[in-house]
């Protein structure tokens, strides 16, 4: 299927067959990764810029590894050496960067909808590499790519996300992504931290972690905020990890080939305990690797994309 | 010079007028309303033939940011005013949230000064309740009475302590003034920057849910009932909040109530993509919220439309969506959204004009909104039917922050007097 976007700004925009699309050209992009010569000039002559303008090291490190195999000329652009400091607006920033030649700009922002903002101003291709607790969508797209190397498809998987849903947007990406091909996906949490509009998205809603487990094919723990301002949402991290920690007495409850995924980075013994933390079932380094497969198919296919 | 304007739909409900005639204005008041007055001998006339048109009281609006004095870049008194005029409100009510904020009685009567020697309508002032809008003292509210202010009111920036409430309300009753509230739990707004719904929730910003509104509006209520003050609820942007207003109304408390019209117009569906153009405070809501509101002005329990003119400059609202300031403006859409309800068949065109004249010149008790003989002539000439497209660049206000451009809608201003005077045509 064709894919002719510019932008991929979020999974909630994006249709089964474009998420499909990419997730096609994800599975020829790891081959590349698997030659000794891990190199295709697909990208030659574009400048990609790496605008991240909030602190983030695997996301950026794996962005510009793909960058790098497609042959792409890449930048890297971040908060607390750029003019943003200096208080130039993202909007100009941006359009600087463009009239030095940015292709691509792939954009990682603490606020959401700041990747709406540039798609807006500028003609660039954008890519959302996360923003605020929007989406992350290349994220997600990983998740999926793996569970669907892992089970050999999506639709009509039981799949349950762990934690911080208000916050995550790693959480709003996986909702959307698992939804549009076929999963039926639960959250599970503290209340205040599991708000009631999810059910109109179309997700089941738990408290108990327990009862959330059952006949569960993949469970996504999501990384919990042990800030100070994250304490107005429960009382703390032990009680957390109580409740809504994931151990192997408590996976028991979901399907025996259940697979753990985690957006990293991982606070062991909070979200996950160590034990499941290096159990095959958890595919978390599986998840770093294809990271890169899923960020080269992004990238090629906005070059290849309508340029309108 | 006098003005006799012919042939036009005379509405005017405070004197439940609604018929084709003629206005004769003379040294700035209203002299006569009747069918085919004569042409005065002897004296400059000029005519204006409104055949088509309606013929109404001037409009007012009891909210309004002039951003003058500290933020010219925003809105100086004389755009505002030029704004105002080509809207059709010939008086406007400026908010207290300037720099310095209008805590006393030297900057009322600089506002004042400036709209007398700048301003094209009828500017009246609403100091603040607290010293630098801070919530720890009470600011000059006498002085400010003398000087000029209509009304006190803590816009933008809601009195937490409900003691220090209290004695504001205490402390204004006897002048006769409004509270003009803006209800808001900062608390529970938290940071907040769009409503707390669905909307937000897939867009992932923070919701500042209408309990925020709704908590205020309760605590005001009952600080209201046990002190007498006349409380004025800005800008209701929920159904709870029609809910607890309505209920008031019925148990006799001194409370009155405005709506704006992006909040009986929009939803906040508007919101998707971060149109920072939709991001005002309170937020646009849900359709639930939008029907109660339209239901709450057909029965009364609203009593006035305002507009809450915020404008801002283009580069403030060009950002990301967390980081844009509050507020569209509003007062040149007001006329032609506030139609809208017309032709819904929600409110009857005489029932529109009342809550843009009568309705909110009893809220501040200026004297306004009337076309009685004696009352001083601000008048407002209007072609109900005539479409047009927004166009924010062709604005008067400095502000073009509105999510309406480009909006196809009917109504336009033809004339806005003032004291008699013409003060805006349209060409």
């Amino acid at each position: 299927m064709a894919f002719n976007r510019k932008n991929i700004l979020s999974l909630n925009e994006l249709t089964q067959g474009e998420i499909e699309t990419i997730l096609d050209t994800a599975e020829s992009m790891k081959e590349v990764s698997s030659r000794d010569v891990k190199k295709v000039p697909a990208l030659k002559g574009i400048t990609v810029v790496n605008l991240f303008l909030e602190p983030s090291t695997r996301t950026r490190s794996s962005f510009e590894i793909a960058e790098k195999r497609l042959s792409a000329d890449v930048l890297n652009f971040s908060s607390s050496q750029s003019s943003i400091v200096k208080g130039e607006s993202l909007v100009d920033t941006a359009k600087n960067l463009e009239a030095m030649g940015a292709t691509i700009i792939v954009i990682r922002h603490s606020m959401s909808g700041a990747p709406f903002v540039l798609a807006r101003e500028i003609n660039s291709s954008v890519i959302n590499a996360g923003d605020g607790s929007h989406e992350h969508p290349s994220q997600a797209l990983i998740d999926l790519f793996t569970i669907r190397q892992i089970k050999g498809g999506i639709k009509g998987l039981n799949v349950l996300i762990v934690g911080d849903i208000l916050n995550s947007r790693v959480a709003r990406s996986d909702i959307f992504g698992f939804l549009k091909l076929g999963a039926n996906v639960r959250i599970v949490g503290p209340g205040s931290i599991v708000p009631k509009y999810f059910e109109d998205l179309g997700v089941q809603i738990f408290y108990s972690l327990e009862e959330s487990l059952v006949d569960v094919d993949v469970v996504i723990m999501l990384r919990v905020q042990a800030e100070r301002k994250s304490l107005e949402f429960f009382p703390s991290l032990r009680e957390y990890s109580k409740f809504y920690g994931l151990n192997k007495d408590k996976l028991k409850i979901a399907k025996k080939d259940v697979t753990v995924m985690h957006p990293g980075p991982i606070n062991r013994g909070v979200e996950l305990s160590s034990e499941i933390a290096n159990d095959p079932k958890s595919v978390i380094l599986d998840q770093v690797s294809n990271g890169i497969a899923i960020r080269m198919a992004m990238l090629y296919l906005v070059s290849t994309g309508d340029k309108h | 010079m006098s003005l006799l304007i012919r042939n036009g739909r005379v509405i005017d409900p405070s004197q439940n007028i609604d018929k084709v005639c003629d206005i004769y204005i003379d040294k700035g008041k209203i002299d006569k309303i009747s069918k085919k007055i004569k042409t005065p001998s002897g004296k400059n006339v000029k005519e204006i033939d409104a055949k088509n048109m309606i013929v109404c009281p001037g409009f007012v609006d009891v909210h309004v940011h002039l951003r003058e004095p500290g933020y010219e870049y925003k809105e100086t008194i004389k755009t505002g005013c030029m704004s105002a005029a080509a809207g059709g409100f010939t008086s406007i009510v400026c908010m207290p949230n300037t720099n310095p904020i209008n805590d006393n009685a030297s900057v009322t009567e600089y506002i004042l000064l400036k709209a007398r020697t700048e301003g094209i309508v009828n500017v009246f002032p609403i100091g603040a309740i607290t010293r630098e809008e801070k919530g720890e003292a009470l600011a000059d509210i006498g002085e400010m009475y003398e000087a000029g202010c209509v009304g006190i009111s803590d816009d933008g920036v809601p009195v937490t302590n409900s003691n220090l409430m209290r004695r504001a309300m205490e402390y204004v009753k006897p002048f006769g003034i409004p509270l003009i509230i803006h209800a808001e739990d900062k608390y529970l707004s938290s940071d907040g920057v769009m409503n707390e719904g669905v909307v937000s929730t897939k867009l992932g910003l923070k919701g500042i849910p209408g309990a925020s509104e709704e908590v205020m509006i309760a605590r005001d209520i009952i600080l209201s009932e046990i002190t007498g003050a006349h409380i004025h609820i800005c800008h209701v942007s929920t159904a709870g909040s029609v809910r607890l207003i309505r209920d008031a109304k019925k148990r006799g408390v001194k409370i009155t109530a405005e709506a704006a019209p992006h909040h009986f117009t929009l939803t906040d569906e508007a919101v998707v993509d971060y149109n920072t153009n939709a991001k005002m405070n309170p937020p646009l809501r849900t359709q639930k919220d939008v029907k109660a509101i339209i239901k709450a002005l057909k029965d009364d329990t609203i009593d006035a439309i305002a507009t809450d003119h915020a404008p801002h400059s283009q580069d403030e609202k060009n950002v990301e969506f967390d980081l844009a300031p509050f507020g569209i403006v509003g007062l040149e859409t007001a006329l032609p959204l506030s139609l809208k309800l017309v032709e819904g068949g929600i409110l009857s065109v005489s029932d529109m004009i009342k809550k843009l004249t009568i309705k909110p010149s009893e809220i501040v008790n200026i004297g306004r909104g009337t076309l009685k003989p004696g009352a001083i002539a601000d008048v407002t000439i209007f072609d109900p039917e005539k479409e047009h497209e927004v166009c924010p660049e062709k604005f008067l206000s400095k502000g073009t922050n509105t999510p309406f451009s480009g909006w196809k809608l009917k109504g336009v201003v033809h004339k806005t007097i003032v004291s008699g005077k013409v003060v805006y045509s349209k060409n």
